[in-house]
C-alpha cells in the first residue's frame, strides 16, 4: 500500500468515451491493500468495464460488506454513492436500496468469507429474488484481514499458509448461484483482465442477478504451494470454455474469429454478446449441462471461467413485485398519501 | 346471589383452536357495540393452529373501561380440556353455559353459580350432516342462544350477519337460521333473560374499532412507506400482512397497475432490516415489521444504521420471552433493548402508542422522525394492542399536511456550491445533510461507513474525529427530545404528592384505576410517556411528587431503568408496579399495588391512634 496522494492531472491525450471522460473519472482513492493483491486487479477491471461502457459515475451504486474485498469499492469510481455494510449483509442492504431507485446500476461487492460464510443465506436469497445486480465474489479462499483463516471456498486438503490442511468440503459459488436462478453466471481470474473486463461489462448490461466469481489470490496469505488459489495453481488449471467479446447497442458485429468458433448472444435489453467458443460443446444457455460440466471438471481438479450461462428471458425483482417505473425514492404525499377522503371511509368501515 | 348486572360484565368463551369459534366470537362482540354499548375483546390464544386451548374474552362496559378487568362472570366453556380450570375461574355468583348433549356428574359443577346447559350437539346433529357444518354453526348456535339470554339486539346481529355476507345469499340464510336454532331453543326451555343483561345504550359514539397492527400498517401507507421488508413472527405478521392488504386498495396506479410499494418477505429479520437500511441509505422510506427475538437479530444492523444515521422504522410487537408459547401472550419487555439497540454507544428513538389510534398516528410520524433525525425509530406496540380489536377515536388525517423528509442537499443545492459535509453539522442541532446517491455527476457523492471517518466522511481513525461525531449524535439525540410525541400529563382533582408513569397498552387499565383509587380517597398526577427519548417535563413531573409509580409489563422494570438512566434520578423515588404473566394488566391490579403502597405509606403514628 502507498500513502502517496494520487495526482488529479493526467496526460491530455488520454482516450475518452462517449461521455467524454477519461479512466481516470472512475477510479477511486488509492487502495490501501497489499502491494500485488488479486483484488486491485478486480478494481481496475471495473474501472475499465465502466469507463468502456460510458456509464455515468453517478448512476451507480457500490455497495459491500465487510473485509478486504469489500473495501475496495473505496478504490473506484469516486463520484458514486458507497456503502460499506454489515459482515456479509451486502445482498440484503443492497436490495433494499435497488427497490428504492430502480434507476441506477447496482454493483456488489463481496469476498468469499463475507459471501459464502456469514452472508451465504443472504447470498442464496438475493439470486432467487433476482435482484438486478452485479454480484462480484473477490474469491481468494481465505479470511485476509484477520490473517489467514481459511474461508467457506477453500479446497478440501488445500493447505494455509501455516501447512494445515483444509478438511471442509468447499462451496462453489458458482454452482448455487446456477441452481438458485442467477441469470448471468461467469467466473474468472483476476490475473486474466482480457477475459475479466469482457465479463463485468456484460453482467453489468445484463439485467437481472449477474454473478461473477473472480479467483483473486491473496498474495499475503494464500499464494504459496499447496493453495489451490495461488496464482500459479489457478493459471496451470485455468480451464476456459469461452472468450467473450462485448458490444453494447444495435451496430453490426465483426468478428474476426474463424467460422463457426463465434457465438452472438443477443441480450434481451438489445445489448449483444460475441462469444469466441474454445470449447465447442459447451452450451451458455443450458443451465443444467452447466452445472454438470462444473462439477465434472472441479472433480479433476481444473477451475472452470467464462461465461457459464446467460438467461434468454431474464427478469428482476421489480418486475416480480410490478413496482411501477418511477424510482419509489422520488414519491411524495401527492403520489403515495391516500388522503382524508379514503380514510373516512375506511373508519366508516370499521363501526 | 347470581350476579345482576347491565352493561357492565365480563364473558369468557373457551374454545378449541381451529374450531371456527373465532368468527362468531367477533360477531357477538361486535353486534353488543351495535348496539352503542362499548365492549373490549380479547383473544388469549396458543402457540398452534389446530386442538389447543383458546379462549375469546369480551369485557362489556357501559362505562367504556376497555383494560382487561380480571376475572369471569359468564363462561361460555366449549372445550372439554380446561373445563375443571375454566369453571373454577368464574366468579362466585356467576354463570355457565355449556353443551348439555352429554351429561356431566354433578361434581364437575359449582353450586354458586348459575349453570345453563344448551345441548348444542344434539341440536347441530339433527340439523346438519356434514361434520364441518355441525363443528361451524355450533358456534353460531351459541351465540343465538346468549342473545336471548343476554337480551341482545337480534336485529342488530342479523345485519352484522348480512354485511359480512354481502352478495352471499346462501352463507346469510344458513348463518340467520343458525343464529335462529339457538335463540328459539333458549327462548322455549331456559329462563330469560339471566342476571347479566345488555341494555341499548350509545356510549360507543363514532369511535371505530379495528387492531393496532391494521392501524400501525395504515400508519405506514399514510406516511409514505413504499418498502417493507419482513419475516414473519407472531404477534407481528399481521402488521405487515395488513400492509399488503392497504397497499392493493390504496398504492396501486390507476393508470399503469403497477405498485406504489415493495413488499419482500425476506429470509430473515437480518435481511429485513438490511432491505430496509438500503432504502433508507437510498431515499425510500421503508419499514419492517417483527417482535423480540427479531429486534435480537437486527442489532449489528440497527448499529451501523445509527452510526452510518440512515432513516429506518422498526414496528416492533411486543411478546412475552423466546421460543413458542408465551409468545403468544403480551408483554412490554423490549424497552431496553430497542432504546439501546446495538454495540457500542447507542441511543435509539422509541414510540409508545397506547391504542390503534395512536398506532396509525405515530406509524405515519415515525417516517418523519426517521427521515429527519436520519436514524432508526422504534415503535413499540405489543400484541395486547396489535392483535386485539381496541375501540378507539376515528382516525384522522390532515391533507395540507407535507411529509418531512429532512435534510436532504439536492443537485441545485451541490451547483451552487453549497458546502456538504456528510456529517457536518451545519445548523447546531446535530443533524447533517445528506444526498440520495445519483444526486449529481460530480458533487455530493460519499462513502458510508459505520464510524471510522471525519466530518467530510472521509476516512480516519483518529479519536478526536471518532469523538467529535459522538458528540454531535448526542447533540441530535436532545433535538429528538422536542420532536418526539410529548408525555401526556392528566392531574388529579386534589393537589397530592404522589405520581404515576405509565406508557403503552397500559393505558384504558390505568384510567380505569385512576377512579379506583380515587373512590379510595387516593389521589395521583398521571403521566402518560409517549416517547423516547424523554421530553424534559417527565424529570420535571418526577421533581414534583415525592413518590411516582411506574407501572410496566415486565419484570425488570424496563422503563424505570431508562428514567433513572436518562434523567439521573434517584430509584428510591421511582416506585416500579409490575405486572409480567403474559395476561394483560388490569385496573383491579394496579389499583391494588398502587393503593396497598400508599396504605403503607399513610400507617398512623401510634399516638395519633391511642389519643
Amino acid at each position: 500500500m502507498t500513502y502517496v496522494v494520487k495526482p488529479k492531472f493526467h496526460h491530455p491525450e488520454l482516450p475518452k468515451n462517449a461521455l467524454g471522460y477519461t479512466h481516470r473519472d472512475y477510479e477511486g482513492k488509492i487502495s490501501t491493500l497489499c502491494a500485488g493483491c488479486g483484488h486491485d486487479s478486480i478494481t481496475a477491471s471495473i474501472i475499465e468495464a465502466c469507463f468502456e461502457l460510458s456509464i455515468e459515475p453517478h448512476k451507480v451504486a457500490k455497495i459491500s460488506g465487510i473485509g478486504c474485498s469489500s473495501k475496495t469499492p473505496d478504490y473506484f469510481l469516486n463520484a458514486s454513492h458507497g456503502f460499506n455494510s454489515v459482515h456479509g449483509r451486502m445482498p440484503s442492504v443492497l436490495t433494499g436500496a435497488n427497490l428504492a431507485n430502480r434507476d441506477l446500476i447496482y454493483l456488489g461487492v463481496s469476498g468469499d468469507g463475507d459471501s459464502a460464510s456469514i452472508g451465504f443465506g443472504q447470498f442464496a436469497h438475493c439470486m432467487r429474488r433476482g435482484v438486478n445486480m452485479t454480484y462480484i465474489v473477490e474469491n481468494n479462499g481465505v479470511y485476509g484481514l484477520t490473517k489467514g483463516q481459511f474461508s467457506a471456498t477453500a479446497d478440501r486438503g488445500s493447505k494455509s499458509k501455516r501447512g494445515v490442511a483444509n478438511t471442509d468440503s468447499a462451496i462453489d459459488m458458482v454452482g448455487i448461484a446456477l441452481q438458485l436462478g442467477a441469470t448471468f453466471v461467469a467466473r474468472s481470474f483476476s490475473g486474466d483482465k482480457k477475459q475479466l473486463v469482457p465479463l463485468i461489462k456484460a453482467a453489468i448490461e445484463h439485467e437481472g442477478a449477474s454473478f461473477v466469481d473472480v479467483i483473486s489470490p491473496c498474495v499475503a496469505f494464500n499464494n504459496h504451494t499447496g493453495s489451490t488459489k495461488s496464482f500459479d495453481y489457478v493459471r496451470e488449471h485455468n480451464e476456459a470454455v469461452n472468450f467473450l467479446d462485448f458490444m453494447t447497442g444495435q451496430a453490426p458485429i465483426h468478428v474476426d474469429y474463424a467460422p463457426g468458433t463465434v457465438e452472438t448472444v443477443q441480450q434481451h435489453d438489445g445489448t449483444t454478446i460475441a462469444l469466441r467458443k474454445l470449447n465447442s460443446e459447451y452450451d451458455v444457455h443450458d443451465r443444467l449441462a452447466a452445472m454438470s460440466f462444473l462439477q465434472h471438471h472441479a472433480a479433476k481438479g481444473q477451475i472452470v471461467t467464462g461465461l457459464l450461462y446467460v438467461a434468454e428471458e431474464a427478469e428482476d425483482l421489480h418486475g416480480h413485485l410490478n413496482t411501477v417505473e418511477a424510482p419509489l425514492n422520488t414519491m411524495n404525499e401527492k403520489e403515495l398519501c391516500p388522503g382524508s377522503a379514503a380514510l373516512d371511509k375506511i373508519n366508516a368501515s370499521l363501526r | 346471589m347470581p350476579i345482576e348486572s347491565v352493561n357492565d360484565f365480563v364473558i369468557r368463551f373457551a374454545n378449541v383452536n381451529g374450531s371456527g369459534s373465532a368468527s362468531a366470537n367477533e360477531l357477538f362482540a361486535r353486534s353488543i357495540l351495535r348496539m352503542g354499548i362499548p365492549v373490549a375483546p380479547r383473544n388469549i390464544f396458543p402457540s398452534n393452529i389446530q386442538g389447543l386451548p383458546t379462549w375469546y374474552e369480551v369485557r362489556v362496559s357501559g362505562d367504556g373501561h376497555l383494560g382487561a378487568r380480571g376475572g369471569t362472570d359468564m363462561m361460555v366453556a366449549m372445550n372439554p380440556q380446561t373445563w375443571d380450570k375454566d369453571i373454577a375461574s368464574i366468579e362466585p355468583g356467576g354463570y355457565l353455559l355449556y353443551d348439555s348433549t352429554k351429561p356431566m356428574p354433578k361434581s364437575k359443577f359449582r353450586d354458586d353459580i348459575t349453570v345453563i346447559g344448551v345441548p348444542l350437539t344434539a341440536i347441530c346433529n339433527r340439523e346438519y350432516t356434514d361434520p364441518r357444518q355441525r363443528q361451524l354453526f355450533k358456534n353460531i348456535i351459541y351465540v343465538g342462544a346468549l342473545s336471548a339470554l343476554l337480551d341482545m339486539d337480534v336485529a342488530e346481529i342479523e345485519k352484522l350477519i348480512g354485511e359480512q355476507y354481502k352478495g352471499k345469499e346462501k352463507l346469510f340464510d344458513a348463518n340467520k337460521h343458525a343464529l335462529h336454532l339457538g335463540r328459539d331453543w333458549a327462548t322455549l326451555n331456559l329462563d330469560h333473560p339471566i342476571g347479566l343483561r345488555l341494555q341499548r345504550s350509545n356510549a360507543v359514539g363514532d369511535r371505530i374499532f379495528l387492531e393496532g397492527n391494521a392501524a400501525a400498517a395504515l400508519g405506514a401507507v399514510y406516511g409514505g412507506a413504499t418498502v417493507c421488508a419482513w419475516y414473519p413472527i407472531t404477534p407481528s405478521s399481521s402488521l405487515a400482512e395488513a400492509f399488503t392488504r392497504h397497499c392493493s386498495r390504496l398504492r396501486v396506479d390507476t393508470d399503469s397497475k403497477k405498485n406504489k410499494f415493495a413488499i419482500v418477505q425476506a429470509e430473515d429479520e437480518l435481511a429485513s432490516i438490511g432491505i430496509v437500511i438500503g432504502a433508507g441509505w437510498n431515499g425510500a422510506r421503508a419499514f419492517t415489521a417483527t417482535s423480540g427475538p427479531g429486534i435480537s437479530l437486527m442489532q449489528e444492523f440497527l448499529g451501523l444504521a445509527y452510526f452510518a444515521e440512515i432513516p429506518a422504522v422498526v414496528f416492533d410487537v411486543q411478546r412475552a420471552g423466546p421460543s413458542t408459547g408465551m409468545p403468544t401472550r403480551t408483554q412490554q419487555t423490549d424497552i431496553i433493548s430497542c432504546a439501546y439497540a446495538s454495540h457500542g454507544d447507542t441511543k435509539h428513538v422509541v414510540l409508545f402508542p397506547e391504542d390503534p389510534a395512536e398506532c396509525f398516528e405515530f406509524g405515519a410520524i415515525s417516517f418523519d422522525l426517521a427521515d429527519r433525525l436520519q436514524t432508526p425509530v422504534f415503535m413499540l406496540l405489543d400484541l395486547d394492542i396489535g392483535m386485539n380489536h381496541r375501540l378507539c377515536r376515528p382516525l384522522a388525517w390532515d391533507d395540507t399536511k407535507t411529509y418531512d423528509r429532512g435534510k436532504v442537499m439536492t443537485s441545485a443545492m451541490l451547483d451552487a456550491g453549497t458546502d456538504f459535509g456528510r456529517y457536518l453539522d451545519v445548523d447546531g442541532d446535530g443533524i447533517p445533510y445528506r444526498t440520495y446517491p445519483g444526486t449529481n455527476p460530480t458533487k455530493g457523492s460519499f462513502f458510508t461507513r459505520g464510524t471510522s471517518r471525519d466530518r467530510y466522511a472521509r476516512y480516519t481513525e483518529e479519536g478526536a474525529a471518532y469523538q467529535d461525531n459522538m458528540q454531535r449524535l448526542l447533540r441530535k439525540f436532545d433535538t429528538a427530545k422536542d420532536l418526539v410525541p410529548r408525555p401526556l400529563q392528566a392531574n388529579a382533582a386534589k393537589p397530592t404528592k404522589y405520581g404515576v408513569i405509565y406508557f403503552g397498552s397500559t393505558s384504558p387499565a390505568m384510567d380505569e384505576a385512576i377512579q379506583m383509587l380515587e373512590a379510595r380517597g387516593q389521589h395521583l398526577d398521571r403521566l402518560r410517556v409517549r416517547a423516547f427519548p424523554f421530553h424534559s417535563s417527565v424529570a420535571s413531573f418526577i421533581a414534583d411528587h415525592d413518590f411516582v409509580f411506574v407501572v410496566e409489563q415486565n419484570r425488570d422494570a424496563q422503563l424505570r431503568s431508562l428514567i433513572v438512566n436518562e434523567c439521573g434520578i434517584d430509584p428510591v423515588r421511582l416506585v416500579p408496579v409490575l405486572h409480567y404473566d403474559g395476561t394483560p394488566i388490569t385496573a383491579r391490579f394496579i389499583a391494588r399495588a398502587i393503593g396497598d403502597h400508599l396504605d403503607a405509606l399513610k400507617v398512623t403514628p401510634l399516638r395519633k391512634v391511642v389519643s
